[in-house]
């Protein structure tokens, strides 16, 4: 039966994401959108919080559970109707929209809730599961040469007894400084192409792995990206994630499952920051006595209030999309299509909305004192990493119109 | 008000800034000329003629001869009879139900088999043919909304239900769905809103096998037209209320027996009963840029009298409101149906057609415009589907359907444009249907009332 509201049976988990946003991120937003490089120190009590609630099953994580699917949420699948069921892909797209009302940088920032725990999750077998469990992981695929077309890294690694020796350059690993591990992109044998990339758990305390340097970037502050060096870095033979045999035919299949579980994540991310801007915008505008009227045709009202209209019709759509790509990957349908849209509209929304908003507030808007224009900042990311606006688009439409990648170039 | 106030047609879309220096009248002169020889020449004068024949057919005859007489029955004053809301199931789902889908799939048939094959002979004859609203009457749309107990096939509020079979129908198309629906727009705003004189009165002839045009009037022919306060206004007086103005863009205008009429009754909008029949009714033809196959007319009013209790729900406005809501939602559901048929048209055709030794799909330029276009066409129906289920459950649903209704009204139209766009000069000739769809799409955001879920 058709229902677009959020589940009732996360609604706790809702609030519960909302109070940890309000009264533990807002308060340090400002502080570590100043203080790049500083470690939030604040967040190893939230994590251990986190940690705490997850055990004892009251909650599925306040946090960015990209992992999902603790003892807890096993528990809660019994309540769903038998059919239909909302379980991890959309607890943690809603709770991560939440946090990111609180902070983008921060969440991403969030220990053991790295980019490379929903990698390992989603490819990694049993026992590393086991082995990697508590792991905080960073993802490292950019290099300095290819971003988009991650089919063509150079990062190499070669088998070599009972391990595979790394060698390569990582740019732009989200908490490459801080995590303890990150998964990394290299190839077999470039001459075979996307097939023969694995994706290797490095921790990081492997001799030849070293963090060259952070970036200072436009915005996500509180989050460190680092460049991280691998040299002659050996790593066991069974950290490799995924099957170890060069399939051509599978192809980028598994590196690539990453992907279709995170994009609506990033997508939630977008759709939180946004709602960020658009809940102090509207008490901003009716402040400034600008009331918005969902009866009277837009072109009627304040200007001002009708722009409000577009923008939130914009959000509501970029929420929707990311809730249906989450909800198909709980009820277990191919979800390529539908993530990749859902990380499309919410990438360009996320942008359109907040510097809508700075713009609505004007010098309110733009000034440091309130929070729009970094959020206007912070939002930026979400339109280029875990795959850009325009990689986004190249996969809907290959999927729409039903063209190869030789094809549809 | 004068009934007879003829449109503004006679200044050609000019500003009245506009003043004609000497070289303009000698080209005026001119072109009267020429206009009136081209005719000739061609060979065109009959068609011509028919043409405003067909546009102006109903111009201002009273209804009196076509509408029935509806029996009055049922107690008047008493509450009529009411479906309960749906369930609130509390899980996100995208899945319909399988009465839904069932419904669903027979009206995708009939709009694949009956009214797409009919679109462009009706959209040029500004009519809808017997045959096609006959086809939609005997899959019961005109009683979705009506309650079982009343002859319909409603066990509660279905909204959803009425949003999907709007989506499908329009898929089709966008005039003769709405032609199709029409009726069943004003049955079902008396089984949400009437009395239970009201609905014996009516809904028997909805329910059974003649079932007569009608239509739910709220848009007038005004610039910046709201909705919420309608020029058209109802005076009490006596045991009667009477009714005086003008609304614009009414399906079915000419053939209409019954109509469900927006109006201000003491600074509060209402809705009103109103038999053709009644004196001072008037139709006057009101063809558009689309939806033409709607047989849109106007609906002038001129002092009509009506019975005090063919008020229609309640006189606070409320009910008015929510009649204006679920307009909107229906309108929405149709735009998602005729932006889903841009994109069933455009998919092969941009594969097809070849430019510089490949196909055009081949192109980013292109290919991102379909993409574009089926990820805005998929967040309109998620923010359609929204607003419907919260209205079929019986939610608060006006911030969901009023951001629904704004992006179909602007994506909608995007994907009218560029369905356009990608069949380049195809799409803006007849061959293709597209340039139909894009006239189609600017209703959205222009229309209100006319279809209702």
């Amino acid at each position: 039966m058709i229902n677009l509201d959020a589940p009732k049976k996360h609604r706790a988990l809702i609030d519960q994401a909302h109070q940890v946003a309000m009264n533990m991120l807002r308060p340090i937003s400002r502080k570590y959108d100043k203080a790049e490089h500083e470690y939030p120190k604040e967040l190893d009590m939230l994590a251990a919080m986190i940690d705490g609630l997850s055990e004892s099953g009251a909650a599925n994580g306040a946090g960015a559970s990209g992992v999902g699917g603790g003892e807890a949420e096993k528990k809660k699948r019994a309540d769903d109707d038998g059919r239909t069921k909302n379980g991890a892909n959309m607890a943690s797209a809603l709770s991560i929209a939440e946090m990111c009302w609180g902070d983008v940088g921060l969440l991403l920032s969030m220990p053991r809730q790295g980019l490379g725990n929903s990698a390992i999750a989603a490819v990694a077998n049993a026992e590393q599961r086991e082995r990697f469990a508590g792991v905080w992981a960073g993802m490292a695929i950019t290099e300095p040469a290819v971003g988009s077309d991650s089919a063509n890294i150079s990062t190499t690694a070669v088998k070599d007894g009972d391990s595979y020796v790394i060698n390569g350059e990582k740019i732009y690993v989200t908490a490459g400084g801080r995590c303890d591990a990150v998964v990394v992109w290299a190839t077999l044998d470039k001459s075979l192409g996307r097939a023969a990339i694995k994706s290797f758990v490095v921790p990081k305390d492997t001799p030849g792995m070293r963090v060259e340097r952070l970036e200072h970037k436009l915005g996500i502050k509180a989050s460190d990206t680092a460049t991280i060096i691998f040299d002659d870095c050996r790593v066991p033979a069974e950290n490799l994630l995924g099957s170890p045999e060069v399939d051509v035919k599978q192809g980028f299949g598994g590196a690539m499952a990453t992907f279709d579980n995170t994009r609506p994540l990033v997508a939630a991310m977008a759709v939180g920051c946004a709602r960020a801007a658009l809940d102090l915008t509207r008490e901003l505008l009716a402040d400034a006595g600008v009331e918005i009227d969902y009866d009277r045709p837009a072109q009627l009202q304040p200007a001002a209030a009708a722009k409000f209209l577009e923008l939130e019709s914009e959000w509501e759509g970029a929420q929707l999309l990311t809730m249906q790509a989450a909800w198909m990957a709980d009820n277990r349908k191919p979800n390529s299509l539908e993530a990749s849209m859902a990380k499309a509209k919410a990438g360009r929304v996320g942008s359109a909305v907040t510097l809508g908003c700075v713009e609505l507030c004007g010098a309110v808007g733009y000034g440091e004192g309130e929070l729009l224009e970094k959020w206007a900042r912070d939002s930026k990311i979400l339109d280029i990493f875990e795959g850009t606006q325009q990689i986004q688009q190249l996969i809907i439409a290959r999927r729409v119109l039903g063209l190869s990648s030789a094809e549809l170039k | 008000m004068s009934t007879t106030k003829p449109q503004r047609t006679s200044r050609h879309g000019l500003a009245s800034t506009e003043r004609r220096d000497p070289i303009g009248y000698a080209v005026a002169a001119l072109g009267a000329v020429a206009r009136s020889d081209l005719i000739d020449r061609l060979g065109l004068r009959k068609q011509t003629e028919q043409a405003v024949f067909t546009l102006t057919r109903g111009g201002f005859t009273t209804m009196g001869a076509a509408g029935r007489t509806f029996k009055r029955a049922g107690k008047r004053g008493a509450a009529g009879a009411r479906v309960p809301a749906a369930s609130r199931p509390g899980v996100f789902d995208l899945t319909p139900t399988e009465d839904e889908q069932m419904l669903v799939d027979v009206v995708a048939e009939l709009a694949t088999d009956v009214l797409r094959p009919a679109a462009q002979d009706a959209d040029e004859a500004c009519e809808a043919p017997a045959e096609v609203l006959q086809a939609g009457h005997e899959l019961g749309l005109p009683t979705l909304g009506v309650p079982e107990s009343l002859g319909g096939i409603s066990e509660e509020r279905s909204a959803t239900a009425g949003a999907l079979v709007a989506e499908a129908l329009a898929r089709g198309d966008l005039g003769l769905a709405v032609a199709s629906l029409a009726p069943g727009a004003v049955a079902t705003a008396i089984s949400l809103w009437g009395t239970d004189a009201q609905q014996q009165t009516y809904l028997p002839a909805f329910t059974g096998d003649d079932v007569p045009a009608a239509a739910l009037a709220l848009t007038e022919p005004t610039v910046l037209f709201d909705v919420l306060s309608p020029a058209t206004t109802a005076r009490a007086e006596g045991a009667e209320y009477v009714l005086d103005g003008t609304k614009a863009l009414v399906p079915l205008a000419s053939t209409a027996e019954l109509f469900v009429v927006g109006a201000d009754l003491d600074g509060s909008p209402a809705l009103f009963l109103v038999e053709s029949g009644t004196e001072g009714v008037g139709i006057e033809a009101d063809p558009a840029m689309g939806v033409r196959a709607a047989g849109l007319g106007r609906l002038h009013l001129d002092g009509v009298r009506i019975p005090a209790e063919n008020l229609l729900g309640a006189a606070d406005g409320t009910t008015y409101a929510e009649c204006v809501r679920l307009s909107r939602l229906a309108w929405c559901a149709l735009g998602v149906g005729v932006g889903q048929a841009v994109l069933d048209y455009v998919t092969p055709y941009v594969k097809e057609r070849k430019a510089f030794g490949e196909p055009v799909a081949h192109r980013q330029s292109v290919a991102f415009m379909v993409a574009t276009m089926a990820t805005e066409l998929q967040a309109m129906r998620l923010l359609t589907y929204k607003a419907a289920s919260r209205a079929a459950q019986g939610r608060d649903f006006a911030r969901e359907v009023a951001l629904a209704r704004k992006a179909c009204a602007e994506h909608g139209m995007r994907i009218g444009l560029d369905g356009v766009q990608l069949l380049g000069g195809h799409g803006f000739v007849k061959d293709h249907p597209v340039e139909r769809w894009y006239r189609d799409l600017r209703a959205l955001g222009v229309m209100e009332g006319a279809v209702l879920v």
